[in-house]
């Protein structure tokens, strides 16, 4: 697995102990960006957990949402010769309230801000544009640059002082004029009114006309540019809510096949459906599920064989599962079972009642593919998040922790100790931290850059630069 | 319009303070202060004369694009107009770079609309003007980096290729050729969507060699979005070949999108079958298009059957004289025949549209024999939505076999549907009374239908009672005011006795809307003792209702019973101690009532009569 080091700390929420912390933030502030946004540095409240965070389909971008509602979006450094090793680092180029909460008041429940979901679209023009979402409302976003403004008036003066009218001899067109970069958020869609449970995944389709937003029980089919109507393609709610076994909770297109969607359910199946076949998706193509091993069935079993998140690898032959405890690759064309099976925190496997206890074992993880699919990411407790790599089939822990990686420092391989005598540099099963989780994280589609997301903090991590 | 470029005046010219409000707004906070502007943009153009138009007000607008939708679709739409004022011709190409920007924003309208204006000054170019100006433009689009350009340049090719010369015409073929293999699916939508249109300005020859190629390989796209798209423009391109052609260059593909795996592409087949049985003409419809519009009638995905079965009367139709009926009896009929029963409403009802076309087509003994089973199967269908599209084509029937035929089915669907538990339903039912009844003739109205209409009079729900009213004036009209003093009005007056105060007032709604259609005998002798009886009910809501109805047959009365019976009950009911009935009866008086709308009346039975809750008033 590469090892990564630690090369920009992106603190974006929290307070800055290191040096060159606080350098980075001044440069924040040259840039002119708006960064009101941006939270008092000391302490972190609920609305400040990062809830979500991905990357723009070239890199240059990573936006995160969070469960105050807003998107933080950051650009990418670019190279200079005089300080090449800034490259990679990412610095905020546009913070937008992306979502408010609401209140329904027909069902008397109130509508939490929180972005569940972000995704990027492929770049159209000079700007940029992402879809967000909450628990019912999906909104896409347009970022875009200005650097010039219009000036001169006729009917006041450049110091805004209103002129005579009886002075006004001639006719002025304004002219344009360079000013400092401004970065503008403007909602461009609100796609609203089509879930009546809470939106767990969006995805765009490789036709970039449409997208799917999916919510516990059902699939909707929305284009892009059209608000008003969406078609529910998939809905698996029986007649009688006491029939009802299973919920959906991820999906994804298939990022070439434009027909080809994979949804996952609470019992640990993944379904294809081929949306060529018929305009309702109810029966799927390919069901990928792996029969129970009955001698490890408890009463937990069903739990923990929830999926929490897939992703279909960038080549589409692969589709990747994380469960609670491991995280599985399929092969599209086999669906007995998966054809790799990564071990995420087995030691876990042990304290399922006390993870039942204080609602852990609910904990949604996801994970991602790098840019090669060769290798996988996920997250665990403790901050900890694993990395395997599906050649070498070498696994690694890291932390990600303020005390624990300097920026540019080599980061290093954490080690959970299963019973027996701990080493040095382990850590029991007992004293890990359960409150401190990685659930969402990204990696750079093209390069070995990642961002894990932990609480309020967001650290980018990147491949040794030699 | 006043074409005279005025230049700025000496000295504080009072005419150039509104001009200069309109080119501050330009940039007013406030979108509907901006968007005024740009509509108003020639007021300010034609200010600032030609000359400055061209150097200071179309680089400032070219560089204005990021403003909100609206103002930029405004703005896209202006500049098509704007040849004139930017001196005429010659200088039309003045008018191009912001036309090229607003080609480029990622709002679709925006951009459409952009090159709507394109084309539209592309004409207004000299040939030599088009190479020098915008040919380059068309090729700056075509190669942009972002697909937005390149979407739009799609829409420029037709219109420059038939005015340039043959190299730059290679030029623009090669362009076309290149967007339709780009990298994003948008781009190979836009020129799948402008192949037809393409195809037909290019040389023959061109159009087998070159787009025929490009056709080919759109169809077979990997995006479901873009071989759909490639359906349309086999239309095009058909009408364009010869006959001896189209089996070799055309019908491989339309086979191959027939039979799509992809039920949207199929479905696009089905959408514009008609065109295409045109476009290949007679002989390849027999030998192909019918056996493949047989797989469509049956295909496994509902949505391409109920598109299909919408085109079932029109393709049987176009089928060339000779094979007609042979072929709608022995290749159509029998899916037709499955699709009655099909397990999907929509394909039903679909059906139940067209299905009656199908009657004139084979004549009088097919469709006894083979048609109006069917037709009475769908009368009898669950779906009510099925049976109201039999109903309500009736008339085709009735030109080849006469309804009585059907009389027999008919008139238990009909009584169901007006019975049926959605007042939706019911309602669809009553406007179709009219219709039925001028097929039916009065006889077997009198006999069938009557009582129906007169039970919809005290229906539950407001909207029908409405439409019922409505319905009687109509069939006044159709059978006539003696009619209607024999069999209507005797019942619709003995509603004014009925203890229901709904009801009461359902009565004068009648009168209301019969007044006029009966004419001013019936009117003075039956209708108005009855409304002047009612000015003593008990209710205020009926009271005022009767000022109202007298105000509404006035005109129809003579003015001997305006004064000597209605003034009075008006000036009596002026003292009512209800204050609306009151109000309607000095409305009634002084005839200022012009338009007034009751939004709410909350009619809840068991709490009585309820008064008028919200009145909104027009003032005349």
């Amino acid at each position: 697995p590469p090892i990564l080091s630690r090369l920009n700390p992106s603190r974006w929420s929290c307070g800055p102990p290191a040096a060159e912390g606080n350098v980075q933030d001044e440069e924040s502030d040259t840039r002119k960006i708006n960064n009101s946004f941006l939270r008092d540095h000391n302490y972190a409240t609920e609305a400040d957990i990062i809830s979500t965070v991905e990357f723009n389909p070239s890199g240059e971008l990573l936006a995160t949402g969070d469960k105050g509602g807003r998107v933080v979006v950051f650009q990418r450094e670019q190279e200079t010769k005089s300080e090449p090793q800034r490259r990679g680092e990412y610095n905020v180029y546009s913070t937008f309230q992306s979502h408010d909460p609401e209140f329904d008041y027909l069902k008397s429940l109130e509508i939490e801000e929180k972005i569940n979901k972000i995704r990027w679209l492929p770049q159209q023009n000079a700007a940029y544009f992402l879809l967000s979402t909450n628990d019912k409302t999906v909104k896409l976003w347009k970022i875009s640059e200005r650097d010039r403004r219009p000036e001169g008036y006729n009917l006041k003066d450049e110091d805004g002082r209103i002129r005579d009218p009886s002075t006004i001899t001639s006719l002025r067109v304004p002219v344009l004029q360079n000013t400092d970069l401004m970065v503008e958020a403007t909602a461009r869609r609100v796609f609203s009114n089509a879930h009546t449970y809470h939106i767990n995944s969006i995805s765009v389709n490789s036709d970039l006309q449409t997208y799917i937003s999916t919510d516990d029980l059902r699939v909707n089919l929305w284009n892009l540019e059209i608000t008003d109507q969406s078609f529910n393609i998939v809905d698996i709610k029986p007649c009688n809510m006491e029939d009802l076994t299973e919920v959906i909770t991820a999906a994804e297109f298939h990022p070439q096949q434009c027909n080809t969607l994979a949804y996952s359910s609470s019992r640990g199946s993944v379904r294809l459906c081929d949306m060529r076949k018929q305009a309702l998706c109810d029966t799927h193509c390919k069901f990928f599920e792996e029969p129970e091993d009955p001698s490890t069935r408890s009463f937990f079993s069903e739990i923990i064989s929830s999926i929490s998140d897939i992703k279909f690898s960038h080549s589409g032959r692969f589709l990747m599962t994380r469960d609670y405890l491991t995280v599985k690759v399929w092969d599209l064309n086999m669906e007995t079972r998966p054809v790799q099976t990564y071990q995420v925190h087995d030691y876990l496997r042990g304290k399922l009642c006390s993870l039942y206890e204080n609602d852990c074992i609910f904990d949604k993880f996801e994970c991602v593919w790098n840019g090669s699919d060769s290798v996988i990411m996920t997250g665990s407790y403790n901050n900890f998040f694993r990395m395997f790599d599906r050649n070498t089939k070498k696994d690694v822990t890291l932390e990600a922790s303020r005390e624990n990686s300097k920026p540019r420092a080599i980061l290093k391989p954490r080690k959970v100790c299963v019973g027996g005598k701990r080493r040095k540099d382990e850590v029991t099963v007992d004293s890990l931290d359960f409150s401190k989780k990685i659930l969402h994280s990204a990696w750079h589609p093209q390069e070995n850059i990642i961002a894990v997301a932990a609480s309020n903090n967001l650290y980018i991590f990147q491949d040794k630069v030699t | 319009m006043q074409h005279k470029s005025k230049m700025a005046g000496a000295d504080g010219d009072d005419s150039l303070y509104p001009i200069a409000v309109l080119i501050d707004e330009l940039r007013n906070e406030d979108v509907q202060l901006r968007l005024n502007s740009i509509k108003k943009l020639s007021t300010i153009a034609l200010a600032l004369g030609v000359e400055r138009t061209r150097t200071e007000l179309l680089p400032f607008l070219t560089d204005t694009i990021y403003d909100e939708d609206e103002v930029l679709l405004a703005l896209a739409e202006q500049l098509g107009n704007f040849t004139m004022l930017v001196g005429g011709p010659e200088y039309v190409h003045c008018l191009l770079p912001p036309l090229e920007s607003l080609a480029t924003v990622e709002e679709t309208v925006v951009r459409d609309k952009a090159v709507e204006s394109l084309r539209k000054i592309s004409q207004e170019h000299s040939p030599v003007d088009l190479e020098v100006h915008f040919e380059p433009l068309v090729k700056r689009l075509a190669s942009g980096d972002w697909f937005t350009s390149r979407t739009s340049a799609c829409g420029l090719f037709s219109v420059c290729y038939p005015r340039v010369s043959s190299t730059v015409k290679a030029e623009i073929r090669q362009h076309f050729r290149t967007l339709c293999s780009d990298d994003t699916p948008m781009v190979r939508r836009a020129a799948a969507s402008k192949l037809g249109e393409f195809a037909k300005v290019l040389e023959l020859d061109y159009v087998k060699s070159d787009i025929i190629s490009l056709f080919t390989a759109l169809a077979s796209d990997e995006q479901d979005s873009v071989r759909l798209l490639a359906v349309e423009a086999c239309v095009s391109i058909a009408t364009l070949l010869p006959q001896e052609d189209l089996e070799t260059l055309v019908m491989p593909t339309l086979r191959q999108a027939a039979e799509d795996k992809s039920w949207r592409v199929r479905y696009m087949v089905a959408d514009k079958f008609s065109e295409l049985q045109k476009a290949v003409g007679p002989e390849i419809t027999k030998n192909d298009l019918v056996p493949a519009f047989q797989n469509l009638l049956k295909d496994c995905e509902a949505e391409v059957r109920a598109a299909a079965a919408n085109k079932v009367k029109e393709f049987c139709e176009n089928l060339p004289e000779d094979s007609r009926e042979t072929i709608i009896m022995t290749h159509i009929l029998p899916c037709v025949k499955e699709l009655v029963s099909d397990t999907n409403q929509h394909v039903k009802s679909a059906l139940a549209s067209v299905i009656m076309g199908l009657s004139t087509i084979l004549g009088k003994d097919n469709t006894v024999e083979h048609l109006l089973p069917l037709f009475l199967a769908q009368l009898k269908d669950e779906c009510p939505e099925v049976r109201l599209n039999i109903i309500s084509n009736l008339d085709c029937v009735n030109e080849v076999i006469g309804i009585r035929q059907l009389s027999q089915s008919l008139l238990p669907a009909i009584v169901e549907l007006a019975e049926d538990a959605k007042w939706r339903v019911r309602l669809a039912i009553i406007e179709y009374m009219p219709l039925l009844a001028g097929q039916l003739g009065v006889e077997f109205f009198d006999e069938k239908l009557n009582t129906l209409c007169m039970a919809w009079l005290i229906d539950h729900v407001y909207a029908i009672r409405e439409a019922a009213t409505c319905n009687l004036m109509k069939l006044v009209e159709k059978f006539g005011a003696e009619w209607a003093q024999n069999t209507i009005v005797p019942k619709v007056l003995g509603m004014a006795n009925d203890p229901n105060y709904l009801h009461r007032m359902t009565t004068l709604f009648c009168i209301n809307a019969l007044s006029e259609v009966c004419g001013q005998d019936i009117t003075t002798k039956q209708m108005l003792p009855v409304v002047l009886k009612m000015s003593n009910d008990q209710v205020a809501n009926v009271r005022f209702n009767v000022a109202k109805s007298l105000q509404k047959i006035g005109p129809v009365l003579d003015s001997n019973a305006l004064q000597t019976e209605v003034k009075p009950v008006l000036e009596k009911l002026d003292t009512d101690t209800d204050m609306d009935v009151k109000y309607f009866a000095q409305e009634a008086i002084s005839g200022k009532y012009t338009t007034l709308s009751i939004f709410f009346l909350y009619e809840v039975a068991s709490l009585g009569p309820l008064h008028l809750v919200i009145l909104i008033h027009f003032s005349p």
